[in-house]
C-alpha cells in the first residue's frame, strides 16, 4: 500500500482492526450464548453438545479482547494510522462486488431466474462494456464462447448440472 | 522392498491412458489456475472438485478423481514460478520469494534460465519429496494404526498449535481466525447428540458451513479483491524457451547441488508440520543467501536464488500430503481440499487408508512421479501460452473468474445460498488479509473441525472426563507436551529475548 495520503483514506486500520475485533467478539459470544443453552458441561452420557463449541467461544472471546486492546494501543506510527482502504480501491472493490451480487440475484431469484449460463453472459459483457470499453462484436464473442465451453464441460462432459435459464430450455436441456 | 512392490502396483493403476488424460488435462488447468491472478491451488482445486463427483462414483474412479486432482495441484505449484520472473506477480504466496532473484534475472534477458531453473527445482524438490512419501508413508501409516482417539486428538493439537507457534504475526490473531473456523465447523447438526448446533432457527445453517465454501470466498473472492484494488497493469518480460536455452540452464544447475539438498529438506520438514510451502521458500531462500559464496549477490538475479525457493515450495507442497494420507491432518490449505476430496467421495483418510484401499493410494503416489514429469515437460514447452494468458486484458479475465468461482460454489451442493455465502467469505477473505488475520488455520480448523471434536469427545469418554488421558502414556504425552510447547512457542521466545537482551528492552515481554 502506497501513502496516498489521509484525505482519501476510508477508515484507518486502526479503527477497522477495532470493527473487526468486536465482530469476533460477538461471534464468540454466539457461540458461547448457544453453547450453554446444548449444555456446556459434563453430561451423564459424557461431554453434552455444547461442550466443544463452549470453550472455542471462550477462546475467541479471550483471543479478540487481546486483539482489540492491541489495536487500540498501537501507536500512530506502527500502521496504526495507516489507511486501511483509499477511496479509490474501495471504488475499485465495489465496481466488482455490487455487479457480482447482481448477477447473482439474476442466476436465481424467485421472480424470473435466467440461470447461470444467460446471467454470465450478461455479467461478463457489462463488465467487458463498462470496464474494458470493447465493441459489441468482441464482447458478444468472447462472453457467448466462454458459456458454451462452460456448458460443454459442465453439463455435457462431467455431466455436473447448473441452473439452467429460458434459452437452455428452447434447446431442450432441463 | 515391500514399498517397491506396491510401488509399481500403482503404476499399472496409473499408467492407463484415461489416467495419463487426466494428468495432462490436470497440469494444464492447474498452470492456469496459477498463472491467473485471484486463482491458487486450494481454491482451484476447490471448484474443481466437483467435477469429480460422477467420476469418483464408478468403480476405481476415485483414484483417477485423485489423479486428476492432485495434477491440478502440481500445476498451480509449477504457474507460480511463470508470473513471479516474467511479470514480479507472484501467483500464488509460495512463489513471492521466486521474484527476488526471478525477476532481475527476466530483466537481464535471462528469462528463460530463470524458468528453466524454477521448473527443474521445482521437479527435484517434489521429487524427494515423493520419494520420502513412497519409504516413509507406509511406516507412518502403521505406526498410527495403533493411535486412538487421544492420540489423534493430539496430533489435531499439534497442528494446531505449531499455527500458532510459527506465526508471523500476532499469535492473538492466528488464535482468534483458527478458533472461528472451528466454531463455523460446529454449526449444524451434532453428530454424537443429534442437536442443532449455532443454527439459530435457519434451515440453510442446518448442513453446516462447507469448507469448499470458505475456501472458495476466502481465497478466491478475496484475492481476486486484493489483486483489484491494486489496479491491474501487467507489464511483463518476453518468455522464450527453446532447447538451447533450456539445455544450457541444465549444464549450469548442477553447480547448486548443496543448495538444492539443503531446500528439499527443509522444504519436506515444513511440508510435514503444517508450516506450508511459504514459509518453507523464505527459510531457503535465507539460508541459501546466507550460506552461499555468491550470497551478497542475491536480489540482483542469480539462478541460485531461484533454485532455493522453489525447490523448498515443490517439496513443502508435495510432502504436505504424507500427513494427509497417513494420519488425515492436510499440511496445507490444498492438501485440506484433497482430504474433502477423499471424505466426499467416501474414502476416510487416515491410516486405515493404506490397508484398505492400497490400490488407491499407490496409484496416487505413482501418479505423483508421473504428474511431476508431465508437468515439467508440460512448462517447459508451453510457457509463452501460459504467459499469453495474463496478457489477456483484465477487463475480460476478472469477471471470467467471478464467473468460475460462482460456478464453483454452486455445484458443492446445488445450492444458490452456498453462493451468497462465498460472497460474504469472500469480503471477510479481504478483510482478513488486509489486517494480516491468517487464512490457512481457518480453513484447516473447518475442515478439522469435526474429526478433532469427534476424537476429543471419544478420548474424554475412555477416561471419564480426565484431561489427564492426553498424558496418559508415553506418546500422547510427548505430542501434547510438543504441542504445548509449540502453542507458547512466541512466549518463550519473547522470555528468552528479554533474558538475552536485558538492557535493550524488558517491557514488552510481560504479557
Amino acid at each position: 500500500m502506497d501513502e496516498t495520503g489521509h484525505e482519501k483514506a476510508v477508515g484507518s486500520v486502526r479503527v477497522w482492526e477495532v470493527v473487526v475485533a468486536c465482530l469476533f467478539l460477538v461471534a464468540g459470544a454466539l457461540v458461547v450464548y448457544d453453547s450453554r443453552r446444548l449444555g456446556s458441561t459434563w453430561g451423564s452420557d459424557g461431554p453434552q453438545a455444547g461442550y466443544f463449541p463452549f470453550y472455542i467461544g471462550v477462546m475467541i472471546i479471550i483471543a479478540s479482547v487481546i486483539n482489540l486492546v492491541t489495536a487500540i494501543g498501537a501507536k500512530a506510527k506502527d500502521a496504526g494510522d495507516k489507511a486501511f482502504v483509499t477511496r479509490e480501491q474501495l471504488r475499485m472493490v465495489l465496481i466488482v462486488m455490487v455487479p457480482y451480487a447482481i448477477y447473482v440475484v439474476l442466476i436465481s431469484n424467485p421472480v424470473y431466474s435466467l440461470g447461470i449460463y444467460e446471467a454470465s453472459v450478461i455479467f461478463i459483457a457489462a463488465f467487458m462494456r463498462y470496464l474494458g470499453k470493447y465493441t459489441w462484436l468482441k464482447i458478444g464473442v468472447v462472453s457467448v464462447a466462454t458459456m458454451v465451453a462452460f456448458f460443454l464441460m459442465f453439463e455435457v462432459w462431467f455431466k455436473v448440472p447448473l441452473p439452467k435459464g429460458p434459452i437452455e430450455a428452447l434447446l431442450g436441456f432441463q | 522392498m515391500q514399498e517397491l512392490q506396491n510401488l509399481i502396483g500403482g503404476f499399472q493403476v496409473a499408467l492407463s491412458w484415461f489416467n495419463l488424460m487426466l494428468m495432462f488435462a490436470g497440469i494444464i488447468l492447474g498452470v492456469i489456475i496459477g498463472v491467473l491472478p485471484g486463482l491458487g491451488g486450494a481454491n482451484g482445486v476447490a471448484i474443481l472438485l466437483p467435477l469429480t463427483f460422477s467420476m469418483a462414483s464408478q468403480p476405481g474412479g476415485t483414484t483417477s478423481a485423485i489423479i486428476l486432482l492432485s495434477c491440478i495441484y502440481w500445476g498451480a505449484l509449477f504457474g507460480g514460478a511463470i508470473t513471479s520472473i516474467l511479470f514480479n506477480i507472484p501467483g500464488e504466496p509460495w512463489s513471492v520469494a521466486t521474484t527476488f532473484d526471478g525477476y532481475p534475472l527476466a530483466q537481464k534477458g535471462r528469462a528463460g534460465a530463470a524458468l528453466t531453473s524454477a521448473f527443474t527445482s521445482s521437479f527435484v524438490g517434489a521429487l524427494v519429496a515423493v520419494l520420502l512419501i513412497t519409504f516413509m508413508a507406509p511406516l507412518v501409516a502403521k505406526f498410527a494404526l495403533r493411535f486412538g482417539p487421544p492420540e489423534f486428538f493430539s496430533v489435531y493439537l499439534l497442528t494446531f498449535c505449531a499455527f500458532v507457534g510459527m506465526s508471523k504475526g500476532s499469535p492473538f490473531k492466528t488464535i482468534a481466525a483458527m478458533m472461528l473456523g472451528f466454531a463455523l465447523a460446529a454449526v449444524g447438526t451434532d453428530t454424537v447428540t443429534g442437536q442443532l448446533r449455532l443454527t439459530y432457527g435457519y434451515m440453510e445453517l442446518l448442513k453446516g458451513f462447507d469448507f469448499l465454501i470458505a475456501v472458495i470466498g476466502l481465497f478466491g473472492i478475496g484475492e481476486i479483491l486484493l489483486t483489484i484494488e491494486e489496479g491491474l497493469e501487467f507489464k511483463g518480460a518476453k518468455a522464450k524457451l527453446d532447447m538451447r536455452v533450456v539445455i544450457d540452464t541444465w549444464k549450469e544447475l548442477p553447480k547448486y547441488w548443496k543448495t538444492s539438498v539443503r531446500s528439499s529438506m527443509v522444504g519436506c520438514l515444513m511440508g510435514i508440520v503444517p508450516g506450508g510451502a511459504t514459509p518453507a521458500s523464505f527459510m531457503s531462500y535465507g539460508l541459501a543467501k546466507k550460506m552461499s559464496p555468491d550470497g551478497a549477490k542475491f536480489g540482483t538475479g542469480m539462478v541460485e536464488g531461484v533454485v532455493a525457493p522453489e525447490t523448498a515450495a515443490h517439496a513443502a507442497g508435495t510432502s504436505a500430503l504424507l500427513p494427509m494420507l497417513t494420519l488425515g491432518v492436510p499440511g496445507s490449505p490444498t492438501a485440506a481440499v484433497l482430504l474433502g476430496g477423499l471424505l466426499i467421495w467416501g474414502l476416510q483418510p487416515g491410516p486405515l487408508l493404506f490397508v484398505e484401499k492400497a490400490d488407491f493410494v499407490w496409484g496416487l503416489i505413482a501418479s505423483m512421479y508421473l504428474g511431476n514429469i508431465v508437468g515439467l515437460i508440460v512448462v517447459l514447452t508451453c510457457v509463452p501460452l501460459f504467459a499469453a494468458i495474463l496478457r489477456v486484458p483484465f477487463a475480460i479475465i476478472a469477471p471470467v473468474i467471478l464467473v468460475i468461482c460462482a460456478i464453483g460454489a454452486y455445484t458443492v451442493h446445488n445450492s444458490m445460498f452456498d453462493v451468497w455465502l462465498m460472497l460474504i467469505f469472500g469480503v471477510m477473505g479481504y478483510v482478513f488479509k488486509k489486517l494480516d488475520y491468517p487464512l490457512a488455520p481457518l480453513v484447516l480448523a473447518l475442515v478439522l473441525g469435526d474429526r478433532a471434536e469427534d476424537s476429543f469427545r471419544q478420548a474424554m469418554l475412555g477416561s471419564q472426563g480426565d484431561l489427564s488421558a492426553f498424558f496418559s502414556n508415553g506418546l500422547v504425552g510427548t505430542i501434547t507436551t510438543l504441542s504445548l510447547l509449540l502453542l507458547f512457542w512466541p512466549l518463550i521466545s519473547m522470555a528468552m529475548d528479554v533474558i538475552r537482551g536485558r538492557s535493550a528492552n524488558n517491557g514488552n515481554g510481560a504479557n
